[in-house]
């Protein structure tokens, strides 16, 4: 396959992937704004969000105030914002558009209407007025997105690199958001086991669709050390480091059959760790360092992909 | 003022009002369906073309601004017998315009001869790189859109050839797929040929224009970028070809090949569907500033490394001022008498000629010798008086840079318009195909003027398009 093409699938997915994940960061911190007698003022509970994005500097010299409009005008819909909703849908689409003679026809379809959809219901006041109906509909077109490539893509390395793409974003975002959640969390649960407490560490839960996955699992309060772990190494949570991992080093080993033997190492290195961890040597280490260091390997990782396969230089053909 | 309309041949009626034979099915349909149903599917065309993404660019708009081409939910329909003149006459110049291509490229005994003017070769599309460089098969324009318009019964007239990128031809698949799905009741009624295989038959002309010797040759589709107008047509092709869509990036020279950036390394390829203009194909040979292209390609292709199709220099046969030579050709290389006409044409580099365009501008249609897409054109009944003489002024200035043909009476098609259904001006493009055999696909591509009374139907300046039906013999 073209390294232009597959790096175009690589990055469609990553942005599909990347605005699912800024609407469901969206949607939690709307969704926690709506709690009584929440224990942060509004620029404590909207911050956040903004953090996990990394996008602060940004944030800070265009709006200024962390209030709750601003926030979602800025992770929704500004196109200043290279992190945004609308950002990552536009750049998700245009890759598709460049490279659509190597995707399904029904992927290709499915993704332009979105764009188009999105146009006819995105309007500012329309998503400062219902923020979580917007973040819904994101949510359901990434999923649609997804569905129709699984059902309908031939499964030859196109394939794998879309699905490349999708977890390597992935395991990205819940990073992140664990980490800026985390962080923020302790040292304000002054009430531990307490009403509030519940709600924030079931939000992160709710973010990443894993409240039923962890009432089920573990049938018992919810603790933090309990949802770090389901989303650091329980490899059967769907948006876990772990199951991220599990995704990316077989397909590696597939598209690494002649060459990129470092990208084979690095997230064999990775998912090792996160395959043969344990979470108190974690929690001893400090989950905060822990996390940015996936965060840093699993970037390194990314660069190794993009120089092996997508951006070949010059000098090694 | 306009061409008025009525004095038109019209493709449905005749001048009586009588429905034609072809149209009569057709025509009742038409008759018991309710224009509320009418808008309602030419609105649901337009949605669903929007949403496959059937777009082009206008240059000069915004860079990734999409507009959409209109379709018309009337056909145009031509008879088997019609079809018949039409495609023997296109096949038949496709031949002769190849051997010429092939001829002013080696020879030049059609110069010799004396049918074409000594200094000929100084047309700005001639390439001297060409010359003495033979390629496989002796075929340069592998694809080739002829646009003929109607005049009345039996009157064809060729307007022009198309041998450099021709485009269009997604379209006509794409207006025919729009139809069957909107109206298939009508094709239960109707025995219409079919085109969904012109992939097919191209994809097997490109693979037998490889090089002597290549086995199992690498075609791949070579476009401009995603921001090029006709960018949907390249993925469109590629895709119903099952071959890669490469930009110049994607492509270099190693040695006396081309190769892909591909996942597993480079990969070599044999035979590349240009559908980037000669002039930024490789910055080494041509435009240095060009960023589209592929250094070292027209070199490699020289030494017979590589097929480009179209050819490099096809433009020699397909410009303006060589057009008026075409029917001798088909005299000189064929022994033929040629089947469809030309539009009689003056120079405006020839004294006589001049002036009489210049007495008559008012009536004629002036057009650039290299222009094309509708751009640099005067329709002399139709412009005002500041345009004709600005025009006047051009044509004095550099005669020759034009030339002019009268102004004719395009025929009309019914198109679904704001008022209704209504006439308007009609041409037609079908795509001659050149590999082994010299072939045509049973369809075209059918422009039509959308505003009343206009002649223009070049998609940048407003035209739509129709879904054109071959009918079978026994209708």
């Amino acid at each position: 396959m073209l390294s232009r093409t597959a790096d175009h699938l690589y990055w469609m997915a990553r942005y599909i992937e990347r605005a699912e994940n800024m609407a469901r960061v969206l949607d939690v911190t709307n969704y926690m704004s709506l709690m009584p007698n929440a224990f942060h003022n509004e620029a404590g509970q909207w911050r956040p969000a903004v953090l996990i994005a990394d996008t602060t500097t940004a944030f800070e010299e265009y709006y200024g105030e962390y209030s709750a409009a601003n926030v979602i005008r800025f992770l929704a819909l500004d196109e200043r914002n290279p992190s945004s909703i609308v950002s990552a849908l536009k750049r998700a689409r245009e890759n598709a558009r460049a490279i659509r003679a190597a995707i399904s026809t029904e992927m290709w379809e499915n993704i332009n209407a979105m764009w188009i959809e999105f146009h006819s219901i995105a309007s500012e006041n329309s998503v400062l007025d219902k923020p979580e109906e917007f973040c819904d509909w994101v949510k359901s077109r990434s999923h649609l997105f997804r569905g129709v490539t699984y059902g309908t893509m031939l499964r030859d390395d196109a394939f794998n690199f879309v699905r490349l793409g999708t977890f390597m974003e992935r395991a990205d975002n819940t990073a992140r958001l664990l980490d800026v959640k985390y962080h923020l969390l302790l040292p304000s649960a002054a009430e531990v086991g307490g009403a509030m407490d519940y709600y924030e560490w079931s939000a992160i839960l709710r973010s990443v669709s894993a409240l039923g996955s962890y009432q089920k699992i573990f049938s018992d309060a919810i603790e933090s050390w309990r949802v770090a772990e389901l989303l650091v190494l329980r490899h059967d949570m769907p948006r876990s480091l772990h199951a991220c991992l599990d995704e990316v080093t077989p397909i590696l080993e597939q598209l690494c059959s002649t060459r990129g033997w470092e990208c084979l190492r690095l997230a064999g290195e990775l998912h090792a760790s996160l395959h043969y961890g344990r979470m108190e040597n974690i929690f001893q280490q400090g989950l905060h360092e822990f996390l940015q260091e996936f965060i840093e390997r699993n970037y390194a990782l990314g660069s190794e992909i993009q120089h092996t396969f997508l951006n070949v230089p010059d000098s090694t053909v | 003022m306009n061409m008025n309309i009525s004095n038109a041949y019209d493709e449905m009626r005749e001048s009586g009002g009588n429905v034609r034979d072809i149209y009569q099915t057709f025509a009742h349909w038409l008759q018991c369906t309710n224009i509320g149903k009418l808008n309602q599917k030419s609105r649901e065309a337009e949605l669903l073309f929007r949403r496959v993404g059937i777009t082009f660019n206008v240059y000069g708009e915004d860079a990734g601004a999409e507009r959409l081409i209109p379709f018309d939910i009337v056909p145009r329909i031509l008879s088997a017998a019609e079809w018949q003149v039409l495609s023997a006459g296109a096949i038949q110049r496709v031949r002769a315009l190849n051997a010429f291509l092939n001829d002013i490229y080696h020879g030049q005994e059609i110069i010799k001869a004396g049918i074409l003017p000594a200094d000929f070769l100084g047309n700005g599309m001639y390439r001297p790189e060409m010359q003495g460089i033979d390629v496989p098969g002796g075929i340069y324009a592998h694809i080739a859109g002829i646009d003929i318009v109607r005049t009345g019964e039996s009157q064809f007239y060729v307007l022009e050839d198309n041998l450099r990128t021709p485009s269009g031809v997604s379209y006509m698949m794409e207006d025919r797929k729009m139809m069957m799905r909107l109206f298939p009741e009508l094709f239960r009624r109707y025995s219409v040929a079919p085109v969904e295989h012109f992939p097919q038959v191209l994809l097997n002309n490109l693979r037998a224009t490889a090089q002597p010797g290549v086995s199992k040759p690498t075609v791949v589709l070579l476009t401009p970028g995603a921001y090029n107008s006709a960018y949907f047509e390249h993925a469109f092709l590629a895709h119903q070809m099952g071959i890669e869509l490469v930009e110049g990036q994607d492509l270099f020279v190693k040695g006396n090949a081309v190769f892909m950036r591909t996942t597993e390394g480079p990969q070599q390829v044999d035979v590349i569907y240009r559908r980037i203009d000669d002039d930024f194909l490789d910055p080494l040979a041509f435009r240095e500033d060009s960023m589209l292209g592929v250094p070292g390609l027209v070199s490699v292709y020289r030494n017979g490394g590589v097929t480009l199709a179209n050819a490099i220099g096809t433009g020699v046969a397909d410009d303006k001022s060589t057009y008026t030579y075409v029917p001798e050709m088909v005299h000189f290389y064929l022994g033929e008498e040629p089947i469809l006409s030309n539009v009689p044409t003056y120079k405006a580099s020839i004294a006589a000629d001049r002036k009489y365009i210049l007495a008559h501008l008012a009536e004629l249609v002036v057009k650039e010798v290299h222009g094309s897409g509708g751009y640099g054109m005067l329709v002399g009944p139709s412009a005002g008086k500041a345009q004709i003489e600005e025009f006047r002024a051009r044509i004095i200035a550099d005669p020759g840079n034009y030339i002019a043909q009268p102004t004719l009476a395009l025929s009309t098609c019914p198109t679904l318009v704001e008022q209704g259904i209504a006439p308007r001006h009609v041409d037609l493009r079908p795509f001659v195909l050149s590999g082994k055999t010299v072939t045509l696909i049973p369809g075209a591509l059918c422009r039509v003027a959308m505003r009343e009374g206009s002649l223009v139907v070049n998609s940048s300046q407003g035209g739509g398009t129709k879904d054109t039906w071959i009918l079978n013999d026994a209708q």
